[in-house]
């Protein structure tokens, strides 16, 4: 594959690593008790801890480690038994501390990997450089008054799981598919819900370029997006104005970097005399973190299926192409509807390509535009089934199908009852469909004599008409077959 | 100046010899005398008053019913504010009340009032406290003298005799060398004994809460209420705490105490020298074998702490800007002008010093140089006490390099005033426990202390040596 960009002057590659901000799944924050429910009204969810009140002391949730040893066992990356909590120490309005409490030598999670797959079949491992916990800042409110800021706490001390990839990734749709695929596993894990509308996964884009078999170039940092298109867009913008600078002769300058997402593109966020000495240290308020290996075991044996080996089980058992299988299961939620769909029938497994893609084309297309999730689709997965097996015992035609999934869609009646209402069964009786072919053929003399005369396109326009003649329900193949039959009788 | 000690007003109190109100009002009235001395950063005698009354109306029995305590303002207080000695938190009331002083309220304790410090525990001589400096009761007229610090105020309250006892914190000797600068005992327990929750934090793998009493008995009663485990605090040790007093006994035939070399110190004073000896002398007598050990790192341990602890608090008190509570400067044009306006106000020249040294000491560049080393020096310190207990049950040193010194003595010259803790500092490094009893008299008849290291969590052993000491002087 060519990734490779054209500039003015030179061919170029550009080179990314991503570092994902996941919300830990967890009803409490990292270091207090406080609730993370999102969208409560303002410091409803601040307790002294979150505060940093004087003498107040940070105790770390244990569920929220147990998530991140989730996390890492889902990364295929190595748990480390022993990880220590230090302070990033800057001063922010919505940062009470005066540090954010993080993991800086010793994470809890190190090295692993994930897969990406594309179209064409092929797949690439992206590695990961390690894991660690974190604490979210609170945010704060520039808009609310013209001349004041305002602070809401409720963030502020959230647990996140900080993902730093290695610099693997070498397109903007690489990018993207590498945090869908971040996503995919961390909501099967149950370890964040994935929302990137409320914050809960953002990332940070490392980016540089360089000509082809260089060392790195020197990269600039784009913080804080929250949304693949913005990863992309943001990715594309940076790549272009990097060239640029090189390509005149210039040199880049590595940098802090916000994404403007109005304008598309992204500027530097601080100058250099004003760029953060942390003064990392371990955070002596809290001991240094040890998982035995008995622990790790016990999260390893709970953790469910994923995406990676739900494709492999899904490829094998219904002969699915790599990529129809990394669709379905590129969400839990859709490799679950695919799941009670298939198993609603016996005769459906062996129809498993026409499942999928009336869940992934059909079924999708009407979620979208009626602007609704898998998760409260008004098809249940059986009522699809009954549908597939109608097409498939030859009931009802695919084109009539899909009027029919429409209005289960909008009535939530069932396949069975809409296509018996409406007497919508294909017609398979061999004489109906003949006398409704002997009826196209005489009503169109002159075209008959073309067709015979060798303009074979017209055929088209026989069944055209003929299934017009019958709503659209007589069985294609039949009408195609006497058609033909009827037609070189006549020579 | 005869002082009644806890022990026998329980006592008292027991028997109805005495009542809780005139107990306290007895109190309340040498508070009022002693107003000269700046004890007190908060008092306020409604207060007192009102705990009184709720005191009688309560028929439970309560260890601790209406013993008076001083606390030190580094502890949060619900029914008083609270400013760790800073204008920064001139005005706070926390809404909290901290482990240890709710220990000592569901004990039936009453509160007096918040004793002075240094500006966040940061000092040796209650002298760079927001709100003016603590004079020592032993002070003669005309020579006003330093208490120490950094927990002044609480040393001199009960030298004063204006408690029963009173809560410190020590970071590298903030009880020990004020408990030997006014004449009475101070006990620093192991780090870990006593939850940090609640107290403003100035060097947290350092600070530790501890008491402050007329002897050793009445040590030992206190330190048990305030001890414990909490799951509030991550460093706190999670051991069942013995009955010390029950448990004090003052035969120490066949103990080895441990002398280290390293504490004999060029310049010395020869009357610290003498008392040493002669507490050897005296533990020598009670049949205590006498063991020269080596602590060949203690030369470092000042250098060390004075890296660790500034760092440490640099982090600290990043929290105190301005934004959530506390002072907050007038003049703010900017975020950036906020933090620097209000924080440059509102912290005194010694906070401001150590958090510019601890600033620096974890910067980009000087971490390792600094830091790092400091942590791997502070590890060779412990270790050098864990071998030298495989020797010896328990340490005595002087307390400190001098007895109390006047007032404004070593205001201007911070390194002269760090050199107070060179024998207090070694033991906060290593988490030991540490008791400072009074133990002989200077040339002008100003008290003397010594220092009984032990071993961690084992302050019975501290205790015990401390009692037998004591017992032998009096």
């Amino acid at each position: 594959m060519n990734n490779l960009i054209k500039g003015e002057k030179y061919d170029w590659e550009m080179v990314i690593g991503l570092e994902i901000h996941a919300q830990v799944k967890s009803n409490s924050k990292l270091f207090s008790s406080s609730s993370t429910k999102f969208g409560s009204s303002p410091n409803s969810q601040v307790s002294l801890v979150d505060a940093a009140m004087p003498g107040m002391l940070p105790v770390i949730n244990k569920y929220c480690v147990e998530q991140a040893v989730k996390t890492g066992v889902g990364l295929n990356a190595k748990i480390n038994n022993y990880s220590v909590f230090d302070r990033k120490n800057y001063f922010y309005a919505d940062l009470p501390q005066g540090y954010q409490i993080s993991q800086y030598k010793y994470p809890i999670v190190g090295e692993g990997k994930v897969t990406i797959d594309f179209k064409d079949g092929t797949s690439k491992d992206i590695r990961i450089v390690r894991l660690h916990l974190e604490q979210d800042a609170g945010k704060s409110l520039h808009d609310q008054n013209p001349s004041k800021t305002y602070v809401d706490l409720n963030r502020s001390g959230v647990a996140l799981m900080e993902i730093v990839s290695e610099p693997d990734i070498r397109t903007p749709d690489e990018a993207g598919m590498y945090i869908s695929k971040i996503r995919s596993i961390l909501m099967y894990l149950d370890t964040c819900d994935g929302n990137m509308q409320e914050g809960s996964l953002r990332a940070d884009v490392n980016i540089s370029v360089r000509k082809p078999g260089d060392e790195y170039g020197t990269r600039c940092e784009i913080k804080n997006l929250n949304s693949i298109k913005f990863i992309k867009q943001a990715i594309n913008y940076e790549v272009k104005r990097q060239i640029e600078i090189l390509e005149s002769g210039g040199s880049i300058e590595q940098n802090t970097m916000l994404f403007n997402t109005s304008t598309g593109k992204t500027r530097p966020m601080r100058n250099k005399e004003e760029a953060h000495d942390y003064r990392y240290f371990p955070d002596p308020d809290l001991l240094p973190l040890e998982i035995s290996k008995e622990e790790i075991g016990k999260i390893k044996s709970s953790i469910p299926e994923l995406p990676d080996e739900l494709k492999n089980k899904f490829i094998e058992t219904y002969k699915l192409s790599n990529y129809d299988a990394s669709v379905l299961t590129a969400e839990k939620q859709t490799s679950d509807y695919f799941n009670e769909t298939i198993n609603s029938d016996p005769e459906l497994k062996n129809h498993a390509k026409i499942v999928v893609n009336w869940i992934t084309s059909e079924l999708f297309s009407l979620l979208n535009k009626n602007n609704q999730d898998l998760n409260n689709s008004p098809v249940s997965p059986e009522n699809l089934g009954q549908l597939i097996k109608l097409i498939s015992t030859n009931e009802i035609s695919g084109k009539i199908a899909k009027d029919v999934l429409e209005d289960m869609f909008s009535s939530g009646k069932t396949a069975r009852q809409i296509v018996d209402e409406k007497g919508l069964q294909q017609v398979t009786d061999q004489g109906e469909i003949a006398k409704v072919i002997d009826e196209v053929i005489e009503e169109n003399p002159k075209m008959v004599e073309q067709y015979l005369a060798g303009k074979d396109k017209l055929l088209g326009f026989f069944v055209g008409q003929a299934m017009k003649l019958t709503k659209g329900k007589a069985n294609p193949k039949m009408l195609n077959d006497i058609l033909k039959q009827k037609l070189n009788k006549k020579n | 100046m005869s002082k009644s000690s806890l022990k026998q007003t329980l006592k008292d109190l027991d028997s109805k010899k005495i009542s809780i109100r005139e107990l306290n009002q007895d109190n309340l009235k040498r508070i009022k005398e002693k107003d000269n001395l700046n004890v007190f950063i908060h008092f306020s005698e409604e207060n007192v008053l009102k705990q009184i009354d709720n005191l009688e109306k309560d028929n439970s029995a309560k260890k601790l019913k209406g013993i008076p305590i001083a606390i030190k303002d580094l502890f949060c207080t619900k029914s008083m504010p609270t400013t760790a000695a800073s204008k920064i938190l001139e005005n706070f009331n926390p809404t909290y009340e901290s482990f240890v002083t709710q220990k000592l309220l569901d004990e039936g304790s009453i509160f007096v009032g918040k004793t002075n410090l240094d500006e966040f525990a940061m000092g040796s001589a209650t002298n760079t406290s927001f709100f003016g400096n603590t004079i020592n009761p032993l002070s003669k007229e005309n020579e006003p003298l330093a208490p120490g610090g950094s927990s002044g105020g609480s040393a001199a309250a009960v030298a004063a005799d204006l408690c029963l006892g009173a809560t410190g914190t020590d970071t590298g000797g903030s009880i020990r060398q004020p408990a030997s600068f006014c004449g009475v005992v101070g006990i620093k327990p192991t780090y870990g004994l006593c939850s940090r929750w609640g107290i403003a934090a100035f060097a947290s793998s350092l600070d530790q809460a501890g008491i402050f009493s007329h002897n050793v008995e009445d040590a030992s009663i206190l330190l048990q209420s305030i001890a414990g485990f909490d799951q509030r605090d991550s460093t706190s040790a999670k051991i069942d705490i013995p009955n010390y007093f029950e448990n004090l006994d003052d035969d120490l035939n066949g103990k080895t105490v441990g002398i280290p070399k390293e504490y004999s110190i060029d310049g010395t004073p020869m009357e610290i020298s003498q008392i040493w000896e002669d507490a050897i002398k005296v533990l020598e007598k009670k049949g205590v074998k006498i063991k020269n050990i080596s602590l060949p790192h203690t030369k470092y341990a000042l250098p060390t702490y004075y890296i660790i602890a500034p760092a440490e608090a640099s982090s600290n008190l990043a929290r105190y800007d301005g934004v959530k509570y506390g002072f907050r400067s007038e003049e703010i044009d900017s975020l950036d002008e906020m933090y620097e306006n209000t924080r440059a106000q509102g912290f005194g020249r010694e906070v401001k010093r150590r958090i510019l040294i601890g600033t620096y000491v974890l910067s980009a560049g000087y971490y390792d140089a600094y830091y790092l080393k400091a942590q791997k020096v502070r590890k060779l310190i412990a270790d050098d006490f864990n071998k030298a207990f495989k020797e010896c049950d328990f340490i005595v040193t002087p307390t400190a390099p001098s007895a109390a010194f006047p007032l404004n003595e070593k205001q201007n010259d911070p390194i002269k005033m760090y050199l107070n803790d060179v024998f207090t500092v070694p033991a906060s490094l290593a988490g030991l426990p540490g008791i400072s009893i009074p133990f002989g008299k200077d040339k002008n008849n100003l008290p003397l202390g010594i220092q009984i290291l032990g071993k961690h969590f084992d302050e019975q052993q501290v205790f015990n040596a401390a009692v037998s000491l004591e017992r032998s002087y009096e």
